[in-house]
């Protein structure tokens, strides 16, 4: 880790306090994380017995399953959401006001309200009302209907963020709207997208989790079904907040890693997607980007 | 729509509740993560490195996970009294301030570096250059992304129904069990949040272009 710019070069005072503060620092988080540790071995919560289960194939089995669950819901959803986003992006770009209404009302419903609302809809309502559809699938179309609202944001951000003379260009050479579009801005666009879209993928991950409320056995609800099974649910819980934490750790180094890149590669333009849960946030940057193309 | 003219107090009771969630937990994420945001870049190197693995462990690990892990795990093991509204509060604000934490780093260091050396130059301590140069023009940089955190903690507050917090969610799935219409609850849940997320969507894009400025 390298020191921040802020605190490079201090004097001799501020180096002495440094060392004070850094062993004062020091001395309280291991002391906190003394009293922690101490309070669960007074529990037994370090009881080998307690953590058998996990030196067993089997557990281990049947926890990667549910993680293979999650994979193929935040993949399927993932890719579904990227069709129906475009298309979204597109609507809302397009002159006709027909187009562009319905895909306004759709991004901005959407967006409005909290997945754990979506998915419930989906497993519970549709199904309700009579819609034959697995609780799987109701998973899925609850993320799909959700991200390809944010990524219809998203991809927004992303061609407005392109100069204007590829269309221009593109125009030029005689292509119509849609053919310039489908031929000339998408394409980059995309490419300017993908560390939104790593990013993204992150938080798709993280929301398949809600599959457990409408009991789709991903990787939460077989943690939560090991853990009253062995009667060891903080283990359980924590064995899958781990692999959690793998997966989506090494997917949000590679995209602050193809940010950077990105960020070298068009200097300015790139969309900043760090730091910022559901990329609401591009969509302001699309907003804004928008305002500056029209006047 | 019956189901919503009928429980209408409900729904708004549910309201006021995750109103009252958010409000709370996103004062409290904002403290947390200003906090986290000094720590990460001072040149204290044990709070540097607990900065980052709170912010990296936290921000990766899903909220509902954070939910039963810290309810059903953690507190029955800690011998610590949490409620079970306070137990929604903190693993929301832990969440959240991840969140802050990035957006204010990230404000940090859009100012200028020219400001901290000046701050130095003066013989300001780190705290006192920190606190009185850098963060006040930070500030202004982060209102855009604390906006959007806003509006995803009112919609991940959904998450304390998980357990059993009272809120809009916990109270859609009320009616919808009592009333047997799972679909006509839900729906009406579906537009309370809305009612709740649009106009906070509008205010906040207002206060935006009041107060924020691009580099």
């Amino acid at each position: 880790m390298t020191a921040p710019v802020l605190a490079d070069a201090l004097g001799p005072r501020s180096r002495r306090q440094a060392r004070v503060a850094s062993v004062a620092a020091a001395v309280v988080i291991v002391g906190v994380a003394a009293l922690f540790v101490r309070r669960l071995q007074d529990r037994g919560q370090f009881d080998a017995a307690l953590w058998r289960p996990f030196t067993i194939w089997g557990t281990w089995k049947f926890l990667l399953i549910g993680l293979l669950t999650t994979l193929k819901a935040a993949g399927l959803a993932m890719a579904l959401s990227l069709a129906l986003g475009t298309l979204l992006a597109l609507g809302r770009l397009a002159r006709s006001f027909v187009v562009r209404l319905p895909a306004v009302v759709f991004v901005e419903f959407f967006r409005g309200l909290p997945l754990y609302v979506l998915i419930l809809f989906c497993g519970f309502g549709l199904i309700d009302v009579g819609l034959e559809i697995s609780k799987f699938q109701a998973l899925v179309l609850g993320l799909t209907l959700y991200n390809s609202a944010i990524l219809g944001e998203v991809f927004r951000a992303g061609i407005l963020s392109l100069d204007r003379g590829q269309t221009e260009a593109a125009f030029a050479v005689g292509l119509g709207y849609w053919e310039a579009m489908l031929l000339v801005v998408v394409p980059q666009a995309f490419r300017r997208m993908i560390p939104a879209i790593v990013s993204q993928l992150v938080t798709l991950l993280k929301d398949t989790s809600l599959g457990f409320v409408i009991l789709v056995e991903e990787l939460l609800r077989r943690s939560q079904l090991a853990g009253q099974f062995f009667s060891n649910p903080l283990q359980a819980y924590a064995i899958a907040a781990l692999m959690y934490v793998i997966v989506n750790y090494s997917l949000s180094r590679l995209a602050r890693r193809l940010e950077i890149r990105q960020r070298r590669r068009y200097s300015a333009g790139a969309i900043q997607v760090t730091g910022v849960e559901d990329l609401a946030i591009v969509g302001a940057q699309a907003e804004a980007a928008q305002a500056q193309a029209e006047g | 729509m019956n189901i919503v003219v009928d429980n209408f107090d409900a729904y708004v009771g549910g309201m006021v509740d995750t109103i009252v969630l958010t409000l709370l937990s996103f004062a409290l994420a904002f403290v947390v993560g200003t906090v986290v945001a000094g720590f990460r870049v001072s040149p204290v190197p044990p709070l540097r490195a607990a900065g980052t693995a709170y912010v990296n462990i936290v921000r990766n690990t899903p909220l509902a996970v954070l939910m039963v892990l810290f309810w059903f795990g953690l507190l029955p093991n800690l011998g610590f009294r949490f409620s079970r509204f306070w137990a929604g509060i903190f693993v929301l604000t832990a969440y959240t301030g991840t969140f802050v934490a990035e957006a204010v780093r990230a404000g940090i260091n859009s100012v200028a570096v020219g400001q901290a050396e000046a701050g130095r130059s003066l013989g300001l301590t780190f705290p006192a250059t920190l606190g009185q140069v850098i963060m006040p023009q930070a500030m202004r940089t982060v209102v855009q992304p604390l906006g959007s955190i806003f509006i995803a903690l009112i919609k991940n507050s959904a998450l304390v129904t998980i357990i059993s917090v009272p809120n809009l969610t916990k109270a859609g799935e009320d009616i919808g069990t009592k009333s047997a219409d799972l679909f006509g609850s839900i729906v009406g849940v579906g537009l309370a949040y809305l009612v709740l997320t649009l106009p906070a969507g509008a205010a906040v894009g207002w206060i935006e272009r009041r107060v924020a400025f691009r580099r």
